[in-house]
């Protein structure tokens, strides 16, 4: 079947629920009146990245986006744009006009991104595997079956320096590598798809937009390590990513790329998909081997790694969502292609979710190495109501507080940690002048004190007297020895802790302590320049 | 060469969603459909031209549709794009468009008397 336009409708998790299901029906409605099914083809894709307009609708292959959309506005495309071949100005996204160039690929939220990870995203079927295949879809692994063997493909992912996008960027090639030669059968591979940081959806827009991917990198990951059983453990809180890969798995399976000889070769390899229970800290690779054992979800005790004793005491290498979707455009462009993009010590692109006091929140991809102020102003297209910028969190709750004289350093890996944040799970959470320092860090470890799982001492005990303190401070009550207890306990927690979250539950108040030391120091005095978040002096109580 | 043989097989024994723009897009046919291409039987062009793209399975083609182009009186208007270059063709007809795709797409030879302009 030839079709003169394709429309693409979001139907990501932001655009459901702000009611994309009326519009693809009312899309549908207007086809058939119009006469133009057989013309139109409406596909249901993935997330198209300007979460903050939806819902949204493409045309191709102009390239023209609609932004913001009711039932009523869906009738006027199809009759204007899709019938007689007329742009709909007024529902045109932000930054086209009929005269500066409407397509896609000229606005800059779209030219300024790098889409590797994203490249199918809002432009396929994502329950679609035709539409996948159709997209150059399981190439890179049909040529890798063919032409690698297990350690060559080791060897590219150790050359194009690919990092894990899980938030600690270890090199992935390494990983696989250890799980390779660990001793033990079988060996496990699982992608971890429990996003629990706050504000990051990346995982589930991927999940949800190209669910072929994650399956063809994991397939080939499993070749390169040795696994035979893969597991997608996703947020149960992901109910449309849970049913679109549980779909995905079972085409893929229908035609041989899961289960016995894959594509006609000696792998062997099948997914399956568990869903975790909700708990932050099993995002922590070993409380999530332990979640899928049906345990408590607790860390382990490091080493033995996974690599040597996972999942049922077996090898098993655990990856993020995002590190397996990287996985087979390197294998098809090579290690070389890869390392040209981003930075030396970063390769590669990163995806973030770009939330808070942003006009275009949403999701993005760019390279690494871009600095914070082309994010936020270029594609994120600054910050709303003419306020001015205050800090931007990366990394989750976990990460550091950057302030405006951060905005040009580059976001990757190590120039982030020099900055006492990190890149973490790819959260970027922009807040403009009318915020207080002191109340969002209170905010940050109030969800730590929720989530520490209480095994270790310092997490379990830490979290709260953080939380203690700095609300003395919120209320113009701390001490000098409370301001030094804050130091003295965040460090001992980021030495002592078990696991990740005790040892980034500080990170927040360490670099609003250096970054916004004249707030800190202001509440210390009992004033908030603000919100005037301290009671004690006559003040209110702030939300939390 | 197993493997991707494998997977040319699956390719090929799925229905093709094609007409969107990639990177193997080279060519691209626009119709005028403004009210004035549409009364001038725009529509007719349009779906011969999509029939005969798909009987011939030209993957690099795109087909869309565009506005009035100015010249109403010339309609149904086909434009042709190949690599960058644009051919105009006037007053076409279902016939007309299936020379087209044939001579000037596949045979790559445009019918120089239909044109009215060219870039």
């Amino acid at each position: 079947m030839f079709y003169r336009s394709h429309v693409l409708v979001c139907t990501g998790s932001n655009c459901n629920i702000k009611g994309c299901q009326g519009i693809t029906e009312a899309l549908r409605r207007e086809l058939t009146r119009l006469s133009l099914e057989q013309e139109v083809r409406l596909v249901e894709t993935g997330c198209l990245g300007l979460c903050e307009h939806g819902p949204a609708l493409v045309v191709y292959p102009e390239g023209v986006m609609y932004v913001r959309l009711t039932a009523a506005d869906v009738a006027e495309v199809a009759e204007e744009h899709l019938l007689k071949g007329r742009l709909v100005p007024r529902l045109l996204q932000p930054t086209a006009t009929v005269d500066s160039g409407y397509s896609l690929n000229m606005s800059p939220f779209f030219s300024k991104q790098k889409r590797i990870v994203l490249k199918n995203c809002g432009l396929i079927n994502p329950d679609s595997i035709e539409d996948y295949v159709h997209a150059d879809g399981y190439i890179a692994l049909a040529t890798t079956l063919d032409t690698k063997t297990p350690t060559d493909v080791i060897d590219v992912i150790k050359k194009s320096g690919l990092r894990g996008r899980g938030g600690a960027g270890f090199p992935a090639g390494r990983k696989w590598e250890f799980t390779r030669w660990a001793t033990g059968s079988p060996k496990y591979l699982i992608c971890n798809a429990d996003e629990g940081e706050p504000g990051t959806f990346k995982d589930r827009l991927i999940l949800e937009g190209d669910p072929h991917l994650i399956l063809e990198g994991m397939i080939i990951a499993a070749y390169a390590i040795g696994a035979t059983k893969g597991i997608i453990y996703i947020r149960g809180e992901y109910d449309l990513s849970i049913r679109r890969m549980e779909h995905a798995i079972a085409e893929a399976r229908k035609l041989g790329l899961l289960g016995q000889n894959i594509l006609g070769s000696e792998l062997e390899f099948d997914v399956e998909v568990c869903a975790g229970a909700g708990a932050y800290v099993c995002g922590e690779e070993t409380a999530l081997i332990e979640s899928i054992e049906g345990n408590r979800g607790e860390p382990r005790f490091k080493p033995p790694y996974p690599a040597q004793q996972g999942l049922w005491g077996k090898p098993t290498c655990v990856n993020n969502v995002e590190t397996l979707a990287n996985i087979p455009a390197i294998l098809q462009h090579g290690a070389e292609w890869y390392q040209q993009i981003g930075t030396a010590n970063s390769p590669g692109t990163k995806v973030f979710t770009l939330t808070g006091n942003i006009i275009n929140s949403g999701l993005i991809e760019v390279p690494m190495g871009i600095t914070l102020r082309e994010v936020i102003y270029e594609i994120g297209g600054g910050i709303p109501e003419g306020r001015s910028f205050k800090m931007a969190q990366t990394g989750g709750t976990s990460g550091g507080c950057l302030a405006e004289e951060h905005l040009d350093i580059p976001m990757d890996y190590d120039s982030l940690a020099g900055h006492g944040s990190s890149l973490g799970s790819g959260a970027l959470l922009v807040m403009d002048d009318s915020h207080c320092i002191i109340d969002l860090t209170k905010c940050f470890l109030k969800f730590f004190v929720h989530e520490s799982c209480g095994q270790c001492t310092p997490c379990r005990e830490g979290t709260p007297a953080l939380y203690s303190i700095i609300d003395k401070l919120s209320r113009g009550l701390a001490t000098e020895s409370d301001m030094r207890l804050l130091k003295r306990l965040s460090r001992t927690m980021q030495s002592s802790s078990l696991c990740a979250l005790g040892q980034t539950a500080p990170v927040p108040v360490l670099s609003a302590l250096v970054h916004f030391n004249e707030e800190v120091e202001a509440h210390f005095k009992g004033d908030c320049p603000t919100c005037k978040c301290h009671t004690a002096r006559g003040g209110r109580q702030s939300a939390n | 060469m197993k493997s991707l043989a494998g997977l040319r097989a699956i390719r090929e024994s799925m229905h093709q969603p094609s007409n969107r723009l990639n990177n193997e897009t080279t060519t691209r046919i626009m119709v005028g459909m403004g009210t004035c291409g549409i009364a001038a039987g725009a529509r007719t062009v349009l779906l011969t031209v999509m029939e005969e793209l798909a009987t011939r399975n030209l993957q690099h083609v795109a087909v869309a549709q565009t506005g009035c182009m100015g010249m109403c009186e010339k309609e149904p208007l086909v434009e042709i794009e190949v690599d960058g270059q644009k051919t105009t063709y006037a007053y076409i007809n279902a016939d007309k468009a299936r020379k087209i795709v044939l001579e000037h797409i596949v045979n790559g030879s445009p019918i120089t008397e239909w044109v009215v302009t060219k870039s």
